[in-house]
């Protein structure tokens, strides 16, 4: 990741993560749920949201398993990068960890967790619910 | 207000393609720019508008116009990924229309293969992307990837379908002099190719190859004075929804929905009516999300649409008749070939896979990761 990041949009978010919260936006205006941190709300333009703290359960939209990653992950191969739908109505990406690669689907219930990526940084992943 | 008839095509010209290592990216594009010049019976001193895409240098609008010795009077540089080139053919009609340029040239030229300028997608970390890239997903394969995963999911597609695509593309490709692959292919070769980013092989993903390539928009009064037949512009649309796969609202519908409706509107043509159809091929799954979303199926019959054969030369939907990205060339930014093809079907000039007595072709372009969609019906008359 870059040096300049947390960006001030992001700081809040990145500081959840730290201490494992899974922080995202609400609209005070529209109530839709928001989903990368922004200063506006990209469905009515209205300034300001707030931010709520997601509960990590959550549903696979979409998932891929990796076989040929760029160079910075390499020997992570294989692993599963997901879509994953969150109860309070944002979606984000993250990967799906410590399971059978092929046993990963659209539909299953995950929870969030929180480990360290090869850079050191904390950073929030997903697991199947219940394995 | 309404684009049709606002502008033709009077010239189109690769530059060479496939590997060409004693080339640059202005090399090629000059190269190409000549040539449909040629073909337009104009000068460069014609040339009054320029039109490009690329990521290849600083401000690389004014890198190729300074390079090809063009001062224009109309210059966009709208650079939304591999569909760029049919925004472009939009944003020129418009401005032919509003009087404000004659002869337009649109460019394109990449020597990715030969010369490793892959910057497309490389080192974006930060802003929006802060939030995917620790996640190591490989773009674009990775969120092409994943949309085919959620249309499987949904809709029952397979990976025999995404096959079937890329053996019916590979068909046309090989009665196509200019294509990179023109060997046979077959289905158990593309499923038994090595798993990228599952569902997506290696053959389920669009070559990387060199090449350049340039189309010359003209006015209407000029069109009828110039050698070739004019392929008029009858209708356009663009949209883009996201930058970044995590925010694409429905991996299933892409922005062709709404450029699609636009420019079959404004062309007042129906599906049925066209003769030849080109879709942006990067992945085998971008034609089939494109084929459902401009509405020549219902969603989720896409996979269907594609099996038995039906878009390979001899079928009832002729499509991507020069072998496309997936088997043709694809140097990173594919969407000016979609209009070069679409021309040369139109004129006739397409040898052993021409289309029979193709008056109406369609060509859409989809960029980034499915996130811009621009959609052109060409007509001869
Ligand atoms: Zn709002």
């Amino acid at each position: 990741m870059a040096e300049e990041l947390p960006d001030p949009d992001s700081s809040p978010y990145w500081e959840g993560i730290n201490i494992e919260e899974l922080r995202y936006q609400q609209c005070n205006h529209c109530n839709i749920s928001i989903f990368y941190p922004r200063s506006i709300c990209p469905n009515c333009g209205k300034p300001d949201p707030i931010w709520q703290t997601s509960k990590g359960k959550g549903t696979i939209y979409a998932c891929s398993v990796i076989h040929r990653a760029p160079p910075a992950y390499k020997e992570d191969t294989p692993y599963v990068v997901a879509l994953v739908d969150l109860a309070e109505g944002f979606r984000m990406m993250s990967r799906i960890i410590d399971c059978d690669t092929n046993s990963v689907k659209v539909g299953q219930e995950v929870d969030v967790v929180y480990r360290k990526d090869n850079t050191g940084n904390r950073i929030p992943y997903f697991t199947l619910h219940n394995s | 207000m309404s684009l049709k008839y606002a502008c033709a095509i009077a010239g189109v010209a690769e530059s060479r393609l496939g590997v060409v290592p004693d080339s640059t990216v202005m090399t090629l594009q000059a190269e190409a720019m000549v040539k449909a010049l040629a073909e337009a019976g104009l000068e460069k001193k014609d040339v009054d508008a320029v039109f490009s895409s690329g990521n290849w240098g600083r401000l690389p609008q004014l890198q190729v116009a300074e390079y090809l010795g063009i001062n224009p009077v109309y210059s966009d540089n709208t650079s939304v990924g591999g569909a760029s080139f049919e925004f472009h053919l939009g944003h020129a009609a418009a401005a032919i229309q509003a009087g404000l340029c004659k002869v337009a040239i649109i460019l394109y030229g990449s020597t990715q293969r030969s010369r490793r300028e892959r910057r497309i997608f490389e080192a974006h970390s930060d802003l929006g992307y802060q939030y995917e890239t620790p996640y190591g997903l490989p773009i674009p394969v990775g969120a092409y990837a994943l949309a085919a995963s959620r249309h499987m999911a949904q809709y029952g597609t397979t990976s025999q379908q995404l096959a079937e695509l890329a053996v019916s593309t590979r068909a046309w490709a090989s009665l196509n002099p200019s294509a990179y692959r023109r060997e046979k292919l077959t289905v158990d070769e593309v499923l038994d190719s090595q798993m990228i980013a599952s569902p997506l092989h290696r053959l389920d993903c669009c070559l990387v190859t060199d090449g350049g390539g340039c189309v010359v928009v003209v006015s209407p009064e000029l069109a009828k004075s110039l050698p070739k037949p004019p392929v008029w512009l009858l209708g356009q649309g663009e949209s883009h929804s996201h930058a970044q796969i995590s925010e694409m609202p429905d991996l299933t519908i892409t922005p062709a929905a709404e450029s699609g409706k636009r420019a079959f509107a404004m062309a007042g043509i129906k599906h049925s009516d066209l003769d030849v159809v080109e879709i942006y091929d990067s992945f085998t799954i971008t034609v089939i999300l494109t084929l459902e979303s401009l509405g020549f199926c219902a969603p989720g019959e896409g996979g269907e649409f594609v099996s038995s054969n039906r878009t390979a030369p001899g079928g009832e939907f002729p499509l991507n008749t020069n072998g496309g990205g997936l088997s043709y060339c694809h140097p990173g930014q594919y969407g000016i070939f979609l209009l070069i093809e679409s021309v040369r079907q139109l004129r006739g000039e397409c040898g052993d896979r021409q289309v029979n007595n193709a008056t109406l072709a369609l060509a859409s372009g989809t960029g980034g990761v499915l996130s811009s969609n621009s959609t052109c019906i060409l007509g001869l008359e």
